[in-house]
């Protein structure tokens, strides 16, 4: 093959697959199994990485979840909550307890109580918060000021941004 | 010493010392006289057995603490060393006084407000009145005694306050106390009272938690029977005394059928089904027309009671069902690694649910389960189907994996039949020498 | 699409054409010990997949030890594919170990370490080092119980080596005991300082294996062996083994997720069986064994200078066979012992 003469003059040692000069006529036509062969090899290639790309684009992707919510949370919005009410709100992994004061400040506190566990509630006709489960009471400073609670409730820090309240661990 | 025609330092300082000696006199008849003179401790320490106890069980009597001794209260004259002058008729000495005599002696200053300010403000000073209401001070007024006086619980020598841990009517103390009498058959057998409720109560869930987790607020004798006026309640105020710390279920049970029924059967409200010392903790298998209910004392098979006991139990059962369903996959969700804390917090709500209906079943009525037992159950299954999505979502990253271990091989087997085909081909166009 | 121009650019400018030479010069003995040439490259692979995953995962990663927990917590549940990141990692770090073990093992009894290629033993021998720190000081990454102690009672070991023990524990828990000060200390060890010194080792390792080429084993020297090109040969086939071995992680991510545990307490006493990880097995089980005196010397400390002692001498190998070119039946056979202690042990610590 006169091809032959003219790749020993190019410093290749005969690898006509991987010729960059497409001079000899014998791989202008490749046979239609090598076609086939490369295209699924392509296929498979583009496949592959596909596979790895997209989980990694995703990844840094930023979930809708910004942060570990672990010191800070949104525990509701301003126009949600009433003068004199309370709500329960998670905090990290436990239930925590906002209120709003007749005179319109926030509080918030944990909501399990000191005694046995159990969560606790705003009484709004008494401002006092209750647990229902022995009759405990504690004040609006978190003290306990009644019943078998033997602590007061771990109380948090509020604030609002904009319409949204937010509660942090002290 | 001697007397000789000294220099004149000499004998300035014999003066010094002999005018020191009145003067170290006086010094130590002062401090004798600090310690005032007690004859009665004097004598009884030295004495043997039981003569000598008030003496060593003074050291930590709150009496004795602020300076008050032994002739304030049985009178006598403790300057004098003489057994019958110190204790001479004149004195006014009271030996040993009788039980009958007790609660009056001791309210000689206890009841007296304006001599107990100067010791304890905040102290009652009722104490007195409050016994001539109890069974106690009845049987003691008409002729009995055997029953319990002042010291009887609070000790007569080495009364410590009731805060003291050591005192007999510290908190963690007064089972046993009540009970050296109570529990005692022999000492009991003639009264017409039980003497079980001791070890009833040792039994009980109060007890567990005062003795076990050290809860001094759990309720003691003292808290439902009172302590100076001890008597039990009476049947129609029974839940007045469990509501002071069950108030939900009190004030429903007041509100509810029973409270009538119950009171002219003229049993005793909570106790009726509770039990009044050994309480336990109460188990569903309480409501229902089981073995263990409570309610078919009273219910037979037919009364709108019966039908009532066998649909709230069948409720209830749903609900501790469907949470114990929701739990159960969002346990094998997070095994298989996914997050589900967010459903789990909100089964919260379902457990909440479920708490209240028991505490509802106080109403006796149906409907009011209801009312808690339909939002509870859409929260359970809302968490269930939490965990079920988890479940999914799992499942859809085992066929990702699948769908990506083919391509892998797909493109392994390929890669392999293209080396193996440009290596032929390379082999194939090699010149000879090669 | 017209491949050629741009070539001719590049090596214009960057003069590729004399790397693209040497590439397709390369050329790869084969003979019947050639398998074992795949693991050095599989053990690079796997670098590349710690790298890669490891820069991901410090996207979200916080270095404190009040949040580290949470933050991987937070990776594995709210990140979208970041239980397959996280798993990758710590999958690809213990097959990397793997690897590198027998990889290492493989040019032991070929004895590649041969003149030339000394120093790319030594080199080697730092690499395994560098590994080891790696995996040691990215354990504790996660902060959980486990991980926690792990890293205690590792760190108490160090400190019994007598003379430097005591300074090098406190350089290593940045104070006398294990707490966030640690945790940082071992981040920055685990993302700066150990990649810094592993590019560089790792340049004049690879950079040497190209210089000398494969190492043929003693008994088939000077034999007219087949050769196989590097380029595409032997590094198609490098490929696959490289696919495979993402398809192997992704299975062992999507099936045996790597555990999170509990978040580290440090007032919690030590949970029971507290076991390093599996590299470090047969020498905590080793330590475990020796008993509490020998001769006058405390039988820890005694182990520990076994252990270096033995390290050191695997370090100069080369400089104690220095024969070239015939078999040594001694160094294999001590190797074979080497191998079996260390499986045997590492078994022992897994079933005790």
């Amino acid at each position: 093959m006169n091809s032959e003469s003219r790749h020993e003059e190019h410093m290749h040692d005969g690898d006509c697959a991987n010729c960059p000069n497409r001079m000899s006529a014998s791989d202008s036509e490749p046979p239609t199994r090598r076609r086939f062969l490369n295209y699924l090899l392509g296929t498979g290639f583009v496949g592959t990485a596909f596979a790895v790309l997209y989980p990694i684009l995703k990844f840094i992707t930023p979930p809708h979840l910004i942060e570990a919510a672990q010191n800070s949370v949104t525990a509701g919005k301003v126009s949600d909550l009433a003068l004199n009410s309370g709500k329960i709100f998670k905090f990290g992994n436990k239930p925590g307890l906002l209120i709003r004061t007749a005179s319109g400040d926030f509080k918030a506190f944990s909501a399990i109580c000191t005694h046995l566990d159990c969560i606790v509630q705003y009484q709004p006709e008494n401002k006092q918060i209750w647990c229902a489960c022995h009759n405990g009471q504690y004040n609006m400073s978190g003290a306990n000021v009644g019943g078998p609670p033997p602590r007061p409730l771990e109380e948090f820090v509020v604030n609002t941004r904009g319409d949204d309240i937010v509660v942090s661990k002290a | 010493m001697k007397l000789t025609n000294d220099p004149p330092s000499y004998s300035r300082s014999r003066l010094t010392f002999f005018a020191l000696i009145p003067m170290i006199a006086l010094v130590l008849f002062q401090t004798a006289a600090a310690q005032k003179k007690d004859s009665c401790v004097e004598c009884h320490s030295r004495l043997e057995g039981p003569l000598s106890e008030p003496v060593r069980l003074s050291k930590g009597d709150v009496h004795n603490a602020r300076g008050l001794s032994c002739v304030d209260c049985h009178r006598g004259d403790a300057s004098r060393d003489d057994k019958a002058a110190a204790k001479g008729r004149q004195t006014g000495f009271i030996g040993k006084p009788r039980s009958s005599d007790i609660p009056r002696l001791c309210g000689q200053c206890h009841s007296n407000a304006e001599f107990m300010k100067k010791f304890n403000p905040s102290l009652r000073v009722d104490q007195e009145s409050e016994y001539s209401t109890s069974i106690h001070g009845r049987l003691l007024k008409s002729g009995d005694q055997k029953v319990a006086t002042c010291v009887s619980c609070h000790g007569n020598h080495g009364v410590r306050a009731v805060k003291d841990p050591l005192a007999k009517v510290y908190a963690l103390n007064v089972a046993e106390t009540c009970g050296s009498c109570h529990a005692n058959a022999g000492y009991m057998n003639s009264y017409r009272i039980p003497h079980d409720q001791f070890d009833n109560y040792k039994k009980s869930v109060h007890a567990r938690a005062l003795y076990e987790r050290q809860d001094l607020s759990a309720p003691t004798c003292n808290d439902c029977h009172g302590n100076h006026g001890a008597a039990p309640p009476g049947l129609a105020s029974v839940a007045n005394v469990c509501g002071q710390c069950h108030s939900r279920q009190a004030s429903l049970f007041q509100a509810s059928v029973h409270k009538t029924v119950f009171g002219l059967m003229e049993a005793g409200e909570c106790v009726q089904c509770h039990s009044n010392h050994g309480i336990i903790p109460p188990s569903d298998e309480m409501l229902g027309v089981g073995e263990k209910s409570a309610c078919t004392h009273c219910h037979g098979k037919g009364d709108s009671g019966y039908a009532a006991a066998e649909e709230m139990l069948e409720k209830i059962n749903q609900m501790s069902a469907s949470i114990s369903r929701s739990t159960e996959i969002l346990n094998r969700a997070e095994r298989a690694g996914m997050e589900v804390s967010k459903p789990r917090f909100e089964l919260n709500d379902a457990k909440d649910a479920l708490t209240q209906s028991r505490v509802l079943v106080h109403t006796f009525s149906t409907d009011e389960l209801d009312k808690v037992l339909k939002p509870g159950m859409d929260v359970a299954n809302k968490s269930y189907g939490a965990g079920a999505s988890a479940l999914d979502e799992l499942s859809f990253r085992r066929k990702g994996l699948a769908g990506s271990l083919f391509f892998i091989l797909f493109l392994a087997a390929l890669i392999y039949l293209k080396v193996r085909e440009l290596e032929r081909r390379s082999q194939a166009e090699k010149p000879a020498g090669g | 699409m017209k491949v050629e121009p741009v070539t001719l650019w590049l090596d214009d400018r960057l003069g590729i054409g004399s790397i693209a030479q040497l590439a397709r010069k390369k050329e790869i003995p084969i003979h019947r010990h050639s398998i074992w040439y795949y693991f050095g490259g599989m053990t690079l692979f796997l670098f590349g997949v710690q790298v890669v995953t490891g820069i991901l995962l410090l996207l979200y990663y916080r270095p404190s030890a009040e949040t580290a927990f949470e933050s991987v917590q937070f990776i594995v549940t709210e990140v979208q594919f970041g239980w397959l990141i996280r798993s990758v990692h710590s999958w690809s770090a213990n097959l990397l170990i793997a690897t590198l073990f027998i990889h290492m093992f493989s040019v032991y009894f070929m004895r590649a370490y041969r003149r030339p290629r000394e120093v790319t033993w030594l080199s080697g021998v730092f690499l395994l080092l560098l590994a080891v720190g790696f995996g040691f000081s990215g354990y504790l990454l996660p902060w959980n119980k486990l991980a926690f102690f792990a890293t205690k009672v590792g760190t108490e070991i160090a400190g019994v080596i007598p003379l430097i023990g005591k300074p090098m524990l406190r350089f290593l828990r940045g104070g006398e005991d294990v707490t966030g000060a640690t945790l940082t200390r071992f981040f920055g060890f685990h993302v700066a300082v150990l990649p810094a010194i592993s590019t560089v080792i790792l340049a004049v390792h690879l950079a040497l294996v190209q210089l000398h080429g494969m190492s043929v084993p003693p008994g088939l020297e000077g034999k007219n062996l087949r050769k196989m090109k590097f380029f595409p040969g032997f590094l198609m086939r490098d490929l696959i083994g490289w696919i495979l071995a993402i398809g192997v992680l992704a299975a062992l991510a999507a099936l045996f997720p790597w555990e999170l545990g509990e978040k580290a307490d440090a007032f919690a006493p030590a949970p029971a069986g507290i076991k390093p990880e599996w590299y470090f097995l047969f020498m905590f089980e080793t330590l475990k064994l020796l008993p509490p005196k020998i001769l006058s010397f405390d039988g820890e400390v005694l182990g520990i200078l076994g252990f270096a002692a033995g390290g050191l001498v695997w370090f100069i190998l080369p400089f104690l066979d220095k024969h070239e070119r015939t078999r040594r039946p001694v160094f294999t056979v001590i190797g074979v012992i080497v191998v079996l202690f260390i499986v045997t042990l590492t078994i022992v610590g897994f079933v005790s």
